[in-house]
């Protein structure tokens, strides 16, 4: 009887591990993150045994120390995450971040250092600069792919280094922007920088809560706006979408636009943060390596299933771990570890759904054992067999 | 026609990684596998190339016997590291392109990892001299002799080999005929007794061979020898996928187009040699991003007739 009793608690968190599909996307994104994690353990152990634990313990917590840091590294990553999730829900995969993200950081740099705009205006125009840079870079991928076909994966490859290398030309070229002897960019005027939210010790600014924002409104285009249900009709049926009149190639072009102008967003938010200590700011440094904030969008995109709110979680939790890793340097790690995670749970999360019914599938047949050997052992109950086979069909 | 002699010398190390992998990629899309972690498979058997030539340089041994083993470890390695792609795409079905740029992620990542922890640097660095400054006999051959046996390395007649070896085997093969199906109409080859899975497997496999070669040629022709995490492979294994989409799939187009960026490549580093284009003076990034703005307008060209097969990205699945 007992059996019997807890065979429908278990169907229902059954249910609730494969039924909705939020739910279903939040536990493959938890699969995916555990994986990641014991990887990275395990990584860490051969690594350097005797640090291991405390080293994985720091990345684990050490998180926590840093709070403010965690929510100022995570606005740049939120936003290449809102840049390739968005992407994402059209069918487009904007590995283009990386480039959209240097043209955005670069017109950024641009507008602070070359216009003398007044203060409380000067980093406005600043962001709006960086928006609308990116959004270039994402615009020649979508028109490529709207009118000629041309697989925009490659194209936003090509672009990351296109863009990687004319950023550093023009910013080597400007006297203004460029200390040679550095070999970084100069400090940035105070009025270009976004103001701070005054945490002791920590970057974090204003930005975050524009990209909280910005996040919430895409979510509202997604979920509210014809547009919105256009780009999402595409993504899971091309054909159908535009047997039923819905314009491709506008809407092609308009989704890269507006992921050009998030991940260019992150690239300003990135360079225009104030710092903590007085008279200076972030820089740039021109040594041709493509940003890693725009791959790592990725991974916050896919844990966050392109969702943008889901993305500002996956924000957070992606760099609440980096902080972690940098601080498992004091055990003898280096912060690639994290990089390792970040990879792993990338690819875990490209088959964790697959994953996941497989183990919820498994589980079932585990509970259909149950109900099968409680009606061997409660032979004489009455209408036993039925209510179990009829379960049996249910499931 | 010196600077000719020059051009065509260092165009060939460069076009052969290009070419090995975008054979590689041929070799995968053909049985239907999207293979985008190219870039993460040439620099993981650059990786092990690397450290085989490493651990070898030690043992007072031929150098051009110490590139060919290590050659071998670099195609171990490549087809290990694809056994990762082909788990995830063919038994798990993922996404393709995900799972790709998850592969291309993680090479960078571990080889900085342990080259920062083992040998306190970004990469591995080796002293062997692989270059070969003249073939005896073969280079005394009037233009073709400095052409195509002077100033060069044994990666470039590999690389033919193995040019001809795909052509072979993707031409005139059961094995070839049977893969191209797969990645056509991988029902209709399930249906004739083909096994799918297995054939994809074995097209993932040999991008992986191919890959990791690739890569490690790419370390020797191109950076002497040496492999850094950052820099890594600098694009060429997305280079390679356009060349390519450039080769329609097809061996020996692929091998043209290969020469044709490698040359481009090797032009954008040889500027302030030919003195035409130094009085030009125009800013040498401009040259650099030349391989990158041809792959495009390169595609915009062939995407509208491209012939991809038809097949590809998309997981098989039996019970359809």
């Amino acid at each position: 009887m007992h059996n019997k009793l807890s065979s429908p608690e278990l169907k229902k968190k059954i249910k609730n591990l494969s039924g909705s599909k939020g739910m279903s996307a939040f536990t493959a994104a938890l699969l995916a993150i555990v994986l990641g994690l014991i990887f990275g353990f395990i990584i860490m152990i051969v690594a350097s045994p005797e640090n291991s634990l405390s080293g994985f313990g720091m990345v684990l917590l050490g998180g926590f120390s840093r709070l403010g840091d965690v929510f100022y590294f995570a606005t740049p990553i939120l936003m290449t995450g809102l840049a390739v999730g968005f992407a994402f829900k059209m069918g487009l995969f904007n590995i283009g971040a990386a480039g959209q993200y240097t043209m955005g950081m670069f017109c950024a740099l641009y507008v602070g250092f070359m216009w003398d705009l007044p203060v409380g205006v000067h980093w406005v125009a600043c962001i709006v600069a960086g928006m609308l840079g990116g959004m270039i870079w994402g615009f020649v991928p979508g028109i490529l792919k709207a009118t000629m076909n041309v697989n925009e994966v490659i194209t936003s490859i090509m672009f990351n280094y296109i863009g990687m290398y004319l950023v550093d030309m023009w910013i080597q070229d400007n006297a203004t922007m460029y200390v040679s002897a550095k070999t970084r960019t100069n400090y940035l005027p105070q009025s270009a920088q976004i103001p701070s939210l005054g945490v002791a010790n920590s970057n974090v600014n204003v930005s975050i809560i524009i990209a909280i924002v910005i996040a919430i409104i895409l979510y509202i285009v997604l979920n509210k706006t014809t547009f919105g249900y256009e780009l999402k009709a595409t993504g899971y049926n091309k054909n159908a979408s535009t047997y039923a009149g819905m314009n491709q190639k506008r809407n092609i072009i308009l989704t890269m636009v507006i992921a050009g102008g998030m991940a260019g967003l992150g690239g300003a938010f990135a360079i225009l943060a104030p710092s903590t200590i007085a008279g200076s700011s972030m820089t740039y440094e021109p040594i041709s390596v493509i940003a890693a904030n725009g791959f790592t969008g990725i991974a916050v995109a896919l844990l966050g299933a392109s969702n943008p709110v889901g993305i500002i979680f996956s924000a957070v939790f992606i760099s609440y771990i980096q902080r972690g890793g940098t601080l498992a340097t004091m055990f003898g790690y280096k912060p690639e570890i994290i990089d390792i995670v970040i990879a792993v749970i990338i690819y875990f999360s490209a088959f964790a759904i697959l994953m996941q019914s497989t183990l919820a599938k498994s589980l079932r047949k585990f509970t259909r054992g149950k109900v099968k050997e409680s009606n061997a052992n409660a032979n004489n109950a009455n209408a036993g067999p039925a209510v179990a086979d009829k379960k049996k069909e249910e499931v | 026609m010196n600077t000719f002699y020059y051009l065509v010398q260092n165009t060939l190390p460069v076009a052969i990684p290009l070419l090995l992998v975008a054979l590689g990629g041929m070799f995968s899309e053909r049985s239907g596998i999207i293979n985008i972690a190219l870039e993460g498979i040439m620099l993981f058997g650059a990786f092990f190339g690397c450290l085989s030539v490493y651990i070898l340089q030690g043992f007072s041994m031929n150098p051009q016997v110490i590139l060919m083993i290590s050659m071998l470890v670099a195609a171990i390695a490549g087809v290990l590291f694809s056994l990762l792609l082909s788990f995830a795409a063919i038994n798990m079905k993922a996404d393709q392109t995900i799972t790709g740029t998850a592969l291309n992620m993680l090479v960078p990542a571990v080889i900085l990892l342990f080259a920062k922890m083992r040998f306190s640097s970004d990469g591995i660095t080796t002293d062997v001299n692989f270059y070969i400054k003249e073939i005896p006999g073969l280079s005394k051959i009037p233009v073709l002799g400095p052409l195509f046996f002077s100033n060069t390395y044994i990666t470039v007649y590999l690389g033919l080999l193995f040019l001809l070896l795909s052509v072979i085997i993707f031409y005139f093969t059961k094995f070839g005929i049977r893969l191209r199906a797969c990645g056509e109409h991988p029902q209709a080859a399930d249906s004739v007794g083909i096994d799918v899975y297995f054939m994809r497997y074995c097209g993932v496999g040999i991008s992986g061979i191919l890959g990791g070669m690739g890569g490690f040629f790419y370390s020797v022709g191109v950076m002497d020898g040496n492999i850094n995490g950052h820099t890594g492979v600098a694009g060429f294994g997305f280079l390679a996928l356009a060349v390519m989409i450039f080769g329609q799939w097809k061996p020996l187009k692929i091998f043209v187009a290969a020469l044709f960026f490698a040359f481009l490549r090797t032009l954008a580093y040889s500027v302030a040699l030919i003195p035409f284009l130094n009085n030009l003076d125009i800013n040498q990034t401009y040259y650099k991003m030349l391989p990158y703005v041809a792959t495009m307008i390169a595609l915009i060209f062939t995407s509208k007739k491209s012939r991809a097969p038809k097949a590809e990205g998309i997981p098989y699945d039996k019970s359809k």
